[in-house]
């Protein structure tokens, strides 16, 4: 039995009369990078955000290690190991860099605001090293000098690196990325990706993602899975998924699917 | 000939007709005719004057610099200037030529005989008067436009003068109080008269700010660039020394500035304590509170009914003596975060314009509460709370067994306005008027200083900040949005307990209709001027927008009027507030190696390097 940090079981999300998410079952295994991919409303997003405490699921139940997540707010989840990213970037705009990296350590932090007004010797030796951290942080990530920047001043690529700064700043055990690569230059993503792979070879950081740059997928992922109307439609290794007909045909409509069939 | 070099006539018409709805709209509403009571500069110009003459002159000197900088014929743009001086003249002039015929008064009560000889420059017949009016106005947007031309290094020092000569002269009937102390009568008589500049002082001033600041433009680069060139410690130094000026300056300030003026600085002070307070909830954590009032209420009632000496007070009510003005600060204090507590729970759920209507309820909640039979038998209903006592210290002359020179102590520095104040201050501690109260003000907004930044640079105030920029990303790096929300609503309701408990001490007796709406929107335009969640910025905004209204008392009427035209004027040309809030450089402060990337070059995309490099 493999050791999932992360079990979905029978989960629903439901918009109305729509159902977004439709008795998925999923399995994370601990210290692996999956992708969930899927056409444009498929419902991956919406995993991610019943996931994360951003929607309470309506039936199922997830588990996060020994944690249930249902009835739990973001910052609680937050706060248990998990980070996430924005598909639309979403950052503290009027906010300097090295700052959002120190919002980022939240769930770490344990000074308070009589702390900061007193200026008590805890609260000091607190702030220092969580400037200390969010400079290393900021070299990480690779925006070492560009710290003391609004966050909406700095270009595209940075900003998603600079997320990807603060999702780590809380030290997760699990990191959701939503669609990382979104926007970038074949040369930018092939520089992400390797980020993301060293994310987890070097932090041990679990990765889930959804992406729909398909190197990136097949590149990196160890499992894919596919969403269709919010179902699992298929899952298995980069090359099962890509030869997978049903998934051919969710992406390119039967006609498509049979042709490739024929081709093959 | 291209199109665009044509000489465009209904451009200059436009703007001209846009200049002119402001001595239309004023003379209607009884701007004009208020503010021409008040001289500027002595049998020279009234404020009235300027509003009619001020908008052509701008006018004429934005069509002008527009005109050039489209690279059109200057000449072009000089008669362009003129037309739209002329132009706006025109609605003012209708509107003599409309009351000549049918009297506009039934419907504008202000549009009397008295403002018809303002606009007629005092002539008796109308069409010489308006001939007048038509040319003055023309002539303001050729003048405009002739500014304009002025090259920059010696036009900024122009305008700077103009302003600090119409704000001196405003501020003349102030400047005498000031003066009065340290130079004679008939010397005073040569600079002010009555409440305006005579125009010898006027002149002096003008050439003398202009000189300064002309001599500043050329010669300040190499003044800074020898100040930066000095060595750290000389630095610390020099910034030690103005520090230390500065303070003293603010220490002897109500005694320099005389009673009124006190008054004035004390309100100003209220406001600045509220207005940093406020702050932490509008300006940090983005909650819009409009009603800021209830925390003042509740902290000048918590006050009231604690230390009055009437009826009302506790102290009558137990048979005890009332507790005194320096227990109450902390208590009113506390009250005050409490309702602010009290009053986020309903609210938590509220984003924006939904938060902001219900807070705006709580502001009138509690004047109602206030007004209310029901409180009546606690806190006096419409007749409020009486016999306030001011805040008073151990007499330190009795202490020290002084009570009998005392009063001979205060003999030597008698003569001497301002020794004689503090002395007698220090001697026996009774705040008992402005200027002794001022340092109590000038304590608590210290202090309230010294929390506001702390917070500000802490774990608490960045909490707030994330919340403001992005709720749900703030929620998403672990913020506990619900109780970051409210304690940004007790935290910044304590400041407004303390201003209320201060005042109430101050003015000794406190009604419901002190704590009306309109204290809510001066403590929240003060922060959108000064520049929202900057702290110098609401220092500045509570001096521009409490300070100059309680000066130019011809303002007060209009006040709203102004307040509205001032955002507006704000959001447009300086949305970041007057004194935006600078950004606090953390990476560069330890990381000193690395010089700071180039703006310039940050523009262009810079290529990507390879993240293995990064390493740590």
């Amino acid at each position: 039995m493999t050791d999932n940090i992360l079990v979905a079981e029978k989960v629903v999300k439901r918009f109305g009369g729509l159902v977004a998410v439709d008795h998925l079952d999923y399995e994370l295994p601990r210290g692996s990078i999956c992708s969930i991919i899927g056409p444009n409303g498929a419902g991956k997003t919406t995993f991610f955000n019943c996931l994360t405490g951003f929607y309470s699921i309506d039936e199922g139940h997830v588990h996060f290690e020994n944690y249930s997540l249902e009835g739990l707010e973001p910052f609680q989840v937050t706060r248990l190991g998990i980070a996430r990213t924005f598909q639309n970037i979403r950052l503290f705009s009027n906010m300097t860099a090295i700052e959002n990296i120190m919002v980022g350590q939240e769930p770490h932090l344990h000074s308070n605001w009589i702390g900061a007004i007193v200026g008590s010797p805890g609260t000091r030796h607190e702030e220092k090293l969580v400037e200390e951290e969010a400079r290393r942080l900021l070299r990480f990530v690779g925006l070492r000098g560009k710290g003391d920047m609004l966050a909406k001043n700095l270009p595209y690529g940075d900003q998603r690196r600079l997320e990807i700064a603060r999702a780590l700043a809380s030290k997760p055990k699990l990191l959701l990325l939503d669609e990382p690569t979104a926007g970038m230059n074949p040369a930018e993503t092939l520089q992400t990706t390797n980020f993301i792979r060293r994310l987890r070879d070097e932090l041990g950081i679990t990765i889930l993602l959804i992406e729909h740059d398909m190197k990136v997928v097949m590149g990196i992922s160890e499992k894919v899975t596919v969403l269709d109307y919010g179902k699992k439609l298929a899952e298995g290794t980069p090359e099962e998924i890509q030869n997978d007909p049903r998934v051919i045909e969710a992406y390119l409509g039967r006609g498509a699917a049979q042709l490739m069939a024929e081709a093959a | 000939m291209s199109a665009t070099k044509r000489f465009d006539l209904r451009y200059f018409i436009r703007a001209g007709l846009l200049a002119g709805i402001v001595p239309l709209y004023t003379s209607v509403i009884g701007m004009v005719e208020v503010f021409n009571k008040r001289e500027v500069v002595k049998g020279m110009l009234t404020l009235g004057e300027m509003l009619v003459i001020f908008p052509s002159l701008v006018v004429g000197y934005l069509v002008a610099l527009k005109w050039r900088r489209e690279g059109k014929n200057p000449f072009l743009a000089l008669v362009g200037a003129l037309i739209a001086g002329f132009v706006a003249s025109l609605p003012t002039v209708l509107l003599i030529l409309v009351n000549d015929r049918i009297p506009l008064r039934d419907m504008f009560v202000n549009v009397n005989p008295a403002l018809m000889e303002i606009l007629l420059v005092g002539q008796e017949q109308m069409a010489q008067g308006a001939f007048i009016l038509m040319s003055v106005l023309a002539v303001s947007g050729l003048l405009g436009a002739v500014v304009s031309f002025i090259p920059y290094r010696f036009r900024r020092p122009l305008v700077i003068a103009l302003v600090v000569v119409i704000l001196s002269g405003l501020l003349s009937e102030f400047i005498k109080q000031v003066l009065q102390q340290f130079i004679e009568r008939g010397a005073l008589k040569q600079i002010v008269q009555g409440k305006s500049l005579t125009t010898k002082a006027a002149a002096a001033i003008f050439v003398v700010t202009y000189l300064t600041t002309l001599f500043w433009d050329v010669k300040g680069q190499a003044i800074r660039t020898r100040y930066n060139a000095m060595p750290a410690s000389r630095k610390k130094q020099a910034g030690r020394l103005w520090k230390t000026m500065f303070g003293i300056f603010l220490l002897i300030l109500p005694w320099v500035l005389g009673p009124y003026l006190s008054e004035v600085i004390d309100n100003v002070g209220l406001y600045i304590i509220m207005g940093l307070g406020l702050n932490i909830a509008v300006g940090w954590a983005g909650l819009l509170d409009l009603g800021y009032v209830t925390n003042f209420a509740v902290g000048a009632y918590i006050a009231g009914v604690l230390t009055s000496t009437g009826p009302l007070g506790l102290g009558a009510r137990l048979g005890t003596d009332p507790l005194g003005f320096w227990i109450i600060i902390p208590i009113s204090i506390l009250a005050a975060m409490f309702t602010g507590f009290v009053l986020a729970l309903p609210v938590l759920r509220m984003r924006g314009d939904y938060l902001a209507i219900a807070t705006l309820g709580f502001g009138e909640i509690i004047r109602l509460l206030a007004l209310s039979d029901w409180l009546k038998p606690y806190i006096g209903g419409a007749q409020g709370i009486l016999f306030i006592p001011k805040p008073e210290l151990p007499a330190l002359a009795e202490i020290l067994n002084l009570a009998d020179r005392a009063p001979a102590l205060i003999e030597i520095a008698k003569g001497d306005s301002l020794l004689a104040g503090l002395m007698n201050l220090i001697l026996y501690g009774q705040f008992s008027g402005p200027q002794e109260l001022y340092y109590i003000i000038f304590v608590g907004a210290l202090f309230v200083l010294f929390v506001a930044t702390r917070l500000n640079n802490s774990r608490t105030g960045r909490q707030w900040m994330a919340m403001r920029e992005d709720e749900d990303a703030a929620s998403s790096v672990g913020i506990n949005t619900t109780t970051a929300k409210v304690l940004a609503f007790t935290v910044s309701a304590a400041s407004g307990g303390m201003a209320g408990a201060i005042f109430a001490s101050k003015v000794g007796t406190i009604f419901p209709n002190s704590f009306n709406l309109l204290v809510s929107i001066n403590v929240l335009s003060l922060i959108i001027i000064g520049g929202m969640g900057s702290i110098p910025g609401i220092v500045v905004g509570s001096l521009a927008l409490i300070g100059l209204p309680e000066l130019l008392r011809e303002f007060a009427e209009f006040r709203l009027l102004l307040y509205g035209a001032l955002l507006v004027v704000m959001m447009l040309v300086r949305p970041e507030g007057l004194w935006p809030s600078p950004v606090i450089r953390r990476e560069m402060a330890a990381d000193e190696e690395e010089p700071p990337p180039d703006m310039g070059e940050m523009q262009t995309s810079q290529p990507m390097r390879p993240l293995s490099e990064a390493s740590d």
